[in-house]
């Protein structure tokens, strides 16, 4: 057994049954979170089953264009300029947002993890110099930065989800680092360099685990900010042109919001309840792992 | 506020270092341009020229100046020199140097993004103030409830909806553009003209806005509220309206400072897609119509501007900051 006793109490920290459990009571004691949750499985849900829940295809044009909601032959929210069924393109724009949300924070999420826990527990040079590149990343503006590049390189789901990634992670490189600069100095991390652990093992298995909680509500707040900009490259044409999304929905109506409301009002619904979903979830996460900390 | 040389000394120390490390971000920027345009797939003057068609001779001129047949170091060099010279290309899809349209279009993104934040500010103050008054009250729910929306809702689909109600179905309101076509006022009435068309797109840019400074202004004022030294003004007998307004809001005010320098960025693309919405002729809408016509320099320019605004505000609200908190030591 070459592990040391690693449980020690770290203040905040998830270990144990018996603190998730208590993070969960105070989780589900956060109205707000409980509604993110809520809202964030039920976009699970209809990303996951998009295909047989979509009414219609997508794509398939018909002739009634400009149908409003409600108007009966089975277009419950109404039909586009091309005569597109407006709910079945909601659904796989649901599917669109959520994979390049959640994957684009994914990718932030590491990318963070790495430079942060580099940054502190390596300290000195090392942590000046990662923090000097991720104030850069931080000034630079994402949006316009993401636009030029998705525009010279392709909107393909791919790039999306690399650019919006690759802009997104200081905020959560500078939190790992704060955890690090703390945990490295903590006893346990002395116990294991005295069993002669090597950095990286320190670095990644010991000290990792206790500070991915404040990392989650992070991802997760990060998740609500890539749907947003998903959704404003979108807006700007920069979609993926062969998947629905709601930023190109919007980008659709905006030439006919003076005949066809629904087709404006909708999708923005769907890209704000998503975004509030992740939001609501972060803050519920931040009251469960530690009611004092604030991340925003 | 300083009584001695050697805090003012502390001042302009602190600025200079500040300044100084503000010089290899922009550097940085710069050389982020000049990767996007070598890496750019296709001819990398295409990026210098856009995809409009340009003279050949132009052209030719351009791989000559700024070395394209080079190394690449060699073309880096190059490219930093002429931005540092103010040479941002040309733009043919607009027949303007780039810079010209630039300082053109920022005038009117910067009417409308300064107004909102001098007016977001004020609201998102005032609402963080009533709402940290009484902390878990119905108030403080409604102030929370408003800004959680402020956080989701995309600024463009705002614009959509505020174009919805208040210019297609009350018709009280321009949907969008930047003066009446049809009329020409003068003087006043044309100003009026103005305010009325900014009315809308100010609007859908505030909101996130004044989501964020209300948020941050609820929760710094119910940390200042239990600092000793408003326990200690409590104490003196003073009233809790002069404890709130002159001694809590002072300091609680401050991070709405820093906030500014922050979130500029966050605003630019907020007016970049507001401007698209409601065809404000401004930078956004520019960098919107230069995506179509693959006006590469445009884009490029774009970025360097925002870029260096960005860090410039940044290193002001920086200083600001610690010129107006007084906790601050050098």
């Amino acid at each position: 057994m070459t592990t040391p006793e690693a449980t020690v109490r770290v203040p905040g920290a998830a270990g144990g049954s018996g603190s998730a459990r208590a993070a969960w009571r105070r989780f589900r004691r956060h109205r707000g979170g409980l509604f993110g949750l809520a809202v964030v499985l039920l976009l699970v849900v209809v990303a996951v089953f998009a295909p047989a829940l979509a009414p219609h295809d997508p794509f398939t044009t018909s002739r009634n264009s400009f149908l409003p909601p409600l108007a009966g032959s089975g277009y419950v929210l109404g039909t586009d300029h091309l005569g597109r069924d407006l709910l079945s393109n909601l659904i796989w724009g649901a599917r669109v947002s959520l994979l390049v949300g959640v994957a684009a924070a994914l990718t932030a999420t590491i990318i963070g993890v790495i430079v942060g826990a580099f940054a502190g527990y390596i300290g000195a040079r090392a942590d000046e110099l990662l923090m000097r590149i991720t104030e850069f990343f931080q000034v630079i503006p994402r949006f316009v930065l993401a636009l030029i590049v998705v525009a010279f390189f392709g909107s393909g789901l791919v790039n999306l989800i690399l650019v919006i990634g690759l802009l997104s992670w200081p905020q959560t490189a500078r939190l790992v680092r704060s955890q690090y600069l703390s945990h490295k100095t903590m006893q346990y991390v002395d116990a294991g360099r005295a069993l002669g652990m090597r950095d990286l093992k320190l670095i990644f298995a010991e000290i990792l685990p206790n500070v991915m909680a404040p990392v989650l509500v992070v991802t997760s707040l990060d998740v609500a900010q890539a749907i947003l900009l998903e959704a404003s490259l979108g807006f700007f044409g920069l979609g993926d042109p062969n998947l629905p999304s709601w930023g190109a929905m919007l980008n659709a109506a905006q030439d006919y919001i003076r005949r066809a409301w629904w087709m404006s009002v909708f999708p923005g619904l769907g890209i704000s309840l998503a975004v509030l979903g992740f939001n609501l979830l972060g803050d519920g996460l931040t009251e469960a792992y530690d009611p004092r900390m604030r991340v925003r | 506020m300083s009584s001695g040389s050697d805090a003012g000394r502390g001042v302009w120390a602190y600025v200079l270092g500040r300044v100084l490390n503000a010089v290899p971000l922009v550097l940085g920027v710069i050389v982020v341009n000049f990767l996007l345009m070598t890496l750019a797939p296709g001819d990398p003057v295409t990026a210098l020229v856009g995809d409009y068609p340009a003279p050949a001779d132009y052209v030719e001129r351009v791989r000559q100046q700024y070395g394209l047949d080079r190394p690449v170091p060699e073309r880096l060099v190059r490219y930093v020199a002429s931005v540092m010279r103010g040479d941002l290309g040309y733009s043919f899809a607009n027949r303007q140097p780039v810079v010209t349209l630039l300082v053109e279009r920022l005038g009117r993104t910067l009417v409308l993004m300064l107004t909102t934040v001098v007016i977001a500010s004020a609201v998102g103050l005032t609402l963080g103030v009533v709402a940290a008054r009484r902390p878990h009250s119905a108030t403080d729910a409604a102030a929370t409830g408003f800004a959680l929306a402020g956080y989701a809702v995309p600024e463009f689909w705002l614009g959509q909806l505020l174009i919805l109600v208040f210019a297609v179905w009350l018709q009280w309101l321009p949907a969008g553009g930047f003066r009446s076509v049809r009329e020409s006022y003068e003087g006043f009435a044309a100003l009026l003209d103005h305010a009325r068309h900014m009315l809308l797109p100010m609007a859908a840019l505030s909101f996130r806005y004044m989501a964020i400074t209300t948020r941050l202004t609820r929760a710094s004022l119910l940390e200042v509220m239990n600092t000793q030294y408003i326990v200690a003004a409590r104490a003196r007998g003073l009233s809790e309206r002069t404890i709130l307004w002159r001694h809590a809001l002072r300091a609680a005010a401050l991070p709405v400072v820093t906030v500014i320098g922050y979130n500029f960025g966050f605003i630019v693309a907020g007016s970049a897609l507001v401007e698209t919405v409601f065809g404000w002729p401004g930078i956004g809408r520019l960098m919107y119509d230069s995506i179509f016509t693959r006006d590469y320099p445009v884009l490029l320019g774009i970025l360097l501007m925002v870029s260096v605004t960005v860090i410039v505000v940044n290193l002001v609200t920086d200083v600001l900051y610690s010129v107006l908190d007084p906790r601050v030591r050098y």
